[in-house]
Parts: structure tokens; sequence; C-alpha cells
């Protein structure tokens, strides 16, 4: 017995009320979670959700995460509109922060300016190379970009572990797998005495008025999106699905890659193996959850942050495991896809008897 | 050369073993119309639930296995719920019980991460295993193994010779003229996506109370995606998975048997090697788009919602 029937119309209230139950029903069984581990849930959502914000600390470690989040969610988002899957956006950020560190590394010594717009371009190009993969083998041979985006990731991880261990490893760093120390002409500058948080938000800030622009105003967008949601009509129009593989890979890829530069120009400061926790993933979380909107993406990457941020807080002063980021994380995404049912179906009505007797005979 | 050829090949076998189990029950799955990208996610949550089940039975091997199945059919309700019966984006919910998965499996793992189980022997077949070179390879391995060759004996004979092979490809094909003769579609679908799950589920088990044997975060990497591209490569057709299977499992161990015998490539190259071939394989196959569009089932990723 089927339980839903199509909406004449997709529901514009349920598409945008769908993020916030999401959030409820992953605060519920979160609840439930830590309940079970026998920590108070008022005060596990306490230490995750408002003992952060109580410190200035804490809002420069929000906005430090937040802004790579935003950055990635926006590219991808607008290859979401086009039905392009690019889930290999932890790579592309991988790539940006080994070319920018590439820059760091051979100019090392040098007191030029032009040491940290060198890292962010070549973090841009990195990682909008290793976007272009893909929309090459999509559009020349027709091979599906979820598979190849994520393998690449894979290849840029043994990339990153090999440069970290062999020619970049850092000779006075008794061994470890990472590169030297970067010099502060190869770093962000920092906005607040004693702060992590530096100027790169200032390019997430941007980003995001640019992709609000792109999206809002453009018609190359309009054609992204149409694609997207019709591709016999976007064909019919006459609009490339060639160039929406290209621009939708490539500009991701950008975005990420210099994401990926401003994590070792940043908090990081050098090429290390851990130098993001996951944030290629969770964008993608964070793209849909801000419903590929540009100003949405931008709430949900600050509520994605205090999801990062709670993780690490619950696990210094609750000893909660710090998996239970990526389990919010996961629980997220499912039951946003599952209120998202609601914005194209309803719950199907009882028909009247006499109607289901025709249609029967 | 020859007297490495015995131990590279039964490495092999070990190796695609995973790959077989969850390779077959997302063709199983895909055969009726729905792709699930949470090979990776379930095979993670199989993983720990066969390893903490095995560890708290002294390593017994059926437990842990039945373990890993139960974990990962009911890791692939969620995805069956929401793709079946709410019409959600199939891609989407699959990346989602893969980060599901990771979490939770990384979760449940951290009070497992210092145990670990003695493996299990292999079993030596009478006669059979006393073959040159055929015989340690095929007839000398852990049970698992052969249970692996008996669940392609029973896919593909189920799907090619039977009335229930039968309906589950109508319902690929066809889900509107499945629905139309009375056949029920949904219920057809979610047997199929919890049968992949309990497939993948298993394929975890392997890995960590066979294979390795010990439970690490992520163990996986990257073996559920290679998986997914493999029911690709194989065209939907269960020999052909197994044929890119044991090629997969080969370039593992040969990988491996390099770094042995002291080639001098990084390590970091040659672990890259099978996540590079699988874009090959996928470039190979997916630019012949004839072949693909013959072989597709035709309603793979759409969506199926009965009357609607």
């Amino acid at each position: 017995m089927p339980l839903l029937e199509p909406r004449a119309n997709p529901s514009r209230l349920m598409q945008w009320t769908a993020p916030l139950i999401a959030i409820v029903l992953t605060l519920l069984v979160g609840a439930l979670l830590f309940y079970s581990l026998h920590v108070s849930p008022l005060k596990a959502f306490y230490v995750f959700f408002i003992e952060p914000l109580e410190t200035s600390n804490g809002w420069s470690e929000l906005a430090l995460k937040a802004s790579p989040l935003i950055l990635i969610a926006e590219g991808l988002a607008l290859g979401f509109r086009a039905r392009i899957y690019n889930i290999g956006a932890e790579g592309q950020l991988l790539i940006g922060a080994i070319c920018a560190s590439g820059v760091a590394i051979y100019s090392n010594g040098a007191e030029a300016w032009w040491v940290l717009p060198a890292m962010v371009v070549a973090g841009a190009i990195g990682g909008g190379l290793w976007g272009a993969i893909p929309a090459w083998l999509k559009t020349h041979f027709n091979a599906e970009e979820t598979l190849t985006t994520l393998m690449l990731t894979y290849v840029a991880t043994l990339l990153l572990s090999w440069l970290v261990s062999v020619p970049w490893r850092d000779p006075g760093g008794s061994n470890f797998p990472q590169s030297i120390m970067f010099n502060d002409n190869a770093l962000f500058t920092l906005l607040f005495e004693g702060l992590r948080v530096n100027t790169s938000v200032f390019i997430t800030i941007a980003a995001v008025l640019i992709f609000w622009v792109f999206v809002s105003r453009s018609f190359t967008a309009f054609q992204i999106a149409v694609g997207g949601q019709a591709p016999a009509a976007a064909h019919y129009a006459g609009f490339s699905s060639r160039k929406t593989v290209w621009l939708s890979l490539v500009i991701s890829g950008l975005a990420a890659g210099i994401a990926g530069a401003g994590e070792v120009a940043g908090p990081v400061g050098q090429l290390t193996l851990s130098l993001s926790p996951g944030y290629g993933y969770a964008a993608i979380i964070v793209a849909w959850v801000g419903r590929l909107h540009p100003l949405g993406i931008v709430l949900s990457g600050i509520l994605m942050a205090m999801i990062y941020i709670g993780g690490d807080a619950g696990q210094v002063s609750l000893q909660l495991p710090s998996a239970i980021t990526g389990l919010f994380q996961g629980m997220l995404l499912f039951f946003l896809l599952g209120a998202d049912a609601f914005v194209n179906y309803r719950l199907k009505r009882r028909k009247p008897r006499s109607l289901h007797k025709k249609v029967t005979a | 050369m020859i007297e490495n050829l015995t131990p590279i090949l039964v490495g092999t076998l070990g190796a695609a073993t995973p790959l077989v189990f969850a390779g077959l029950g997302e063709l199983v799955a895909e055969k009726t119309g729905v792709i699930n990208l949470g090979v990776e996610g379930m095979m993670l949550i199989g993983a720990i639930a066969a390893f903490a089940a095995a560890v708290s039975t002294d390593g017994n091997l059926a437990v842990g296995l039945i373990a890993g199945a139960l974990a990962g059919a009911l890791a692939s309700l969620p995805f069956g719920i929401l793709t079946l019966s709410l019409g959600a984006n199939q891609a989407a919910s699959g990346l989602a019980l893969t980060i599901f998965g990771l979490g939770l499996s990384a979760f449940i793992g951290q009070g497992f991460v210092s145990y670990s189980l003695s493996g299990v022997k292999p079993i030596a077949i009478p006669l059979l295993s006393k073959i040159p070179l055929l015989g340690p390879v095929l007839f000398n391995q852990d049970i698992v193994v052969y249970l692996s060759f008996v669940t392609f004996g029973l896919v593909a004979w189920v799907l090619a010779k039977t009335r229930l092979g039968l309906v589950l490809r109508a319902v690929g094909e066809s889900p509107e003229a499945a629905h139309a003769i009375g056949y029920p579609v949904i219920a057809i679908r979610y047997g199929a996506v919890l049968f992949g799950g309990a497939m993948a589920g298993i394929a975890g088990a392997y890995l960590s109370v066979v294979y390795t044997p010990l439970w690490v975060q992520n163990m996986t990497a990257g073996r559920g995606w290679i998986a997914v591209a493999l029911v690709v490569f194989a065209t939907w057709k269960p020999a052909r998975l197994m044929l890119g299977a044991y090629l997969f499992g080969g370039m593992t161990i040969l990988q491996l048997h390099a770094q042995g015998l002291g080639v001098a490539i990084p390590p970091q190259f040659l672990s890259a090697l099978p996540y590079i071939a699988t874009i090959v394989v996928l470039v190979l196959i997916s630019r012949d788009r004839k072949l693909l569009q013959l072989n597709l089932p035709a309603s793979l990723g759409k969506p199926f919602i009965a009357g609607g």
C-alpha cells in the first residue's frame, strides 16, 4: 500500500522546513544517544552547542571551521543543482593544500609579499585541475563522476602521504611525516591577537557573494540548473551538458583547493597528513542542508562547524568518543533526505470507494 | 617466479573475497533498479558488528558472519525506507549511508581498537587440494572463500535460470509493467536492497574477522566503492563480476609482494594502483555507450512510487 502521492507542485514551505525538521530529529536521536551513554542530554547539549560560544576563542574556532565548509559547499552546490555529484571535494582540498604547500616550501626563506597570494592561486589551480580530471573522464568517456571523484580522493591521500614522508619531510622534524612549519609570509594574518581565526574568512565571504550573484543573475548558472532539473528541456534549448559538467567540477574543485590552501596557510601552518577533518565530505551535507542556496549554505556551514566544535568539546569535557561528530553528520543527512520527500510528495489520503471501483473495473 | 605464483594466487582469492560478496549484493540490488552507493558504509557496519560478535565469542567465525550479515542488512534499511518508501534521490541516500556508516562504525569501534582475533585456518579439500598449482589456490582456502564460490553460483543461477530471477530483472527493466502484472515492486526492491546490505555486511565481516583480523577505523579503504565500480565493469553479469574482483584482488596482492621484494617504487604509489585501475576500468567500459545501454537495468536510479 503506497503511503505517498505526488504533490501537484513542490512545496516551497517544506523545502525550507525540511532542514529544521532534520535538525530537530537529529537532536532528538542525539539526546537518546547521550542518555544511553549515561550523559545527561541537557548537559551534553550545553557542552556541545552553548559552552563553546561563551568564549571569544569559541567564536574564533567557529569561524575558522565554518569558513572552509561554506567555501567548499558553495562550489559543490553549483554542481549538485545540475545533478553532477562531485563527492571528491576532500581530494580536491588535499591537492589544493599540496600545491599551496609547494609554493611555501620552495619559496622558503624568501621574504616576499607574493608568497601567500601565490599559494592561494596554486591551491585554486591544483583543486581545479583535480576536478578537471573527472570532468574530462565524464565528457569524453562517459565515466560516472561519483566513482571517479571518490577514487581520485584516495589517490590524493596517498600522494600527500608520499610527499610528507619523502621529498617534503621536515629534515629537522624527528621523522614525523610532516613538512617544515611555514614562514609568516606564507600564512594568513590573524584577525585578533591570541585567536586562530584569520583573514582567509574574507575569501569565503567574497565567494559567498560571488556565488550569490552568479546563481541569481547569470545565464550560465540558469543553464546549469535547467540541465539538472530538466535535461531534455536543456538539450532542446541548446544548452551544452558538457559545459555544465566542466563548470560544475572545475569550479567546485577550485573552491575546495582554495579551502585546502587556507588550512595549510592557516590553522595547520604546514603540510601534514591530518590537515582536514573530513571537510570535503561534510561540505556535501552542508550543501544539501543549505538547500543548495548560497545564503542557506552559510547557515548550514555554521551549523556543521558547531557539530565539529561540539564533538571536540564533548570529547574533552564529557569523555565522549570523537567519532560522535561523524554520527551526527550522517544522521542529519539521513533525516534531511527523509523530510525532503515531503517537498514533492504528501501522505496519501484515503480515496472514496466509488472512485476506487471505477479504476478496478 | 613460479614458486612465488602460488602464494600470490592464494592471496588473490582472499583479497578478492570481500569484493565478491559486496559486488554480488550490489549487482542484485541494481538488477532491480536500485543503485546503492552506501556499500562502503554497510561494509564498515558489518565489519565492526562481526568483529564485536567474534571477540565476545572467542573468535567464533559463524557468529561473526551472521552478525555482519544482520548488521549490513539492518544498515541498508534506512536507505530502503528513504529511496523506496519516500522516493528520495538514490545517489544522495547512498552517500548518506556511507557517511553514517563511517561515523557509526568508528563510534562503536572505539571500544574494540586494542583487540585482535587469531584468524581462520584454511581447510584443504582432500585430493583436490593436491592438484599442482590449482589445488592449493582453489581448494586450500578458508571456509568463507568457499562460501563466496557458492554465493556466486547461487546468484548467477537464480538470476539466469529461475522465476525469481526473471521477476527481479523485470522489476529493474520496467517497474511499471511489473506493477501492472501484479508484482509488488517495492517489496521486491526492499528484498534486493536488504540482500545487498547482508552481502556487504559479510564482506566487511570477512575483512575484520578473517582477512586482517583486527578492527581499524575506516578499514574498508574504498573497497565498497570499488565493488560498486565492479558492477559497472561487469555490465551487471555475475561471472564478469568475479573476474573483475579477482583482477583487483590480484592487484592488491602484487602490490604487497612488490613492496616485500623491495621494488624501487614508493609504497604509496603501489597502494594507489587499485584506485587508478578502478578509474581505468570504468573508462574502458563506460566509453562504449551502446554496451552500457544494452546491459544497464532500464530503471536504474529512478524512484518508483506505485500509482504515482
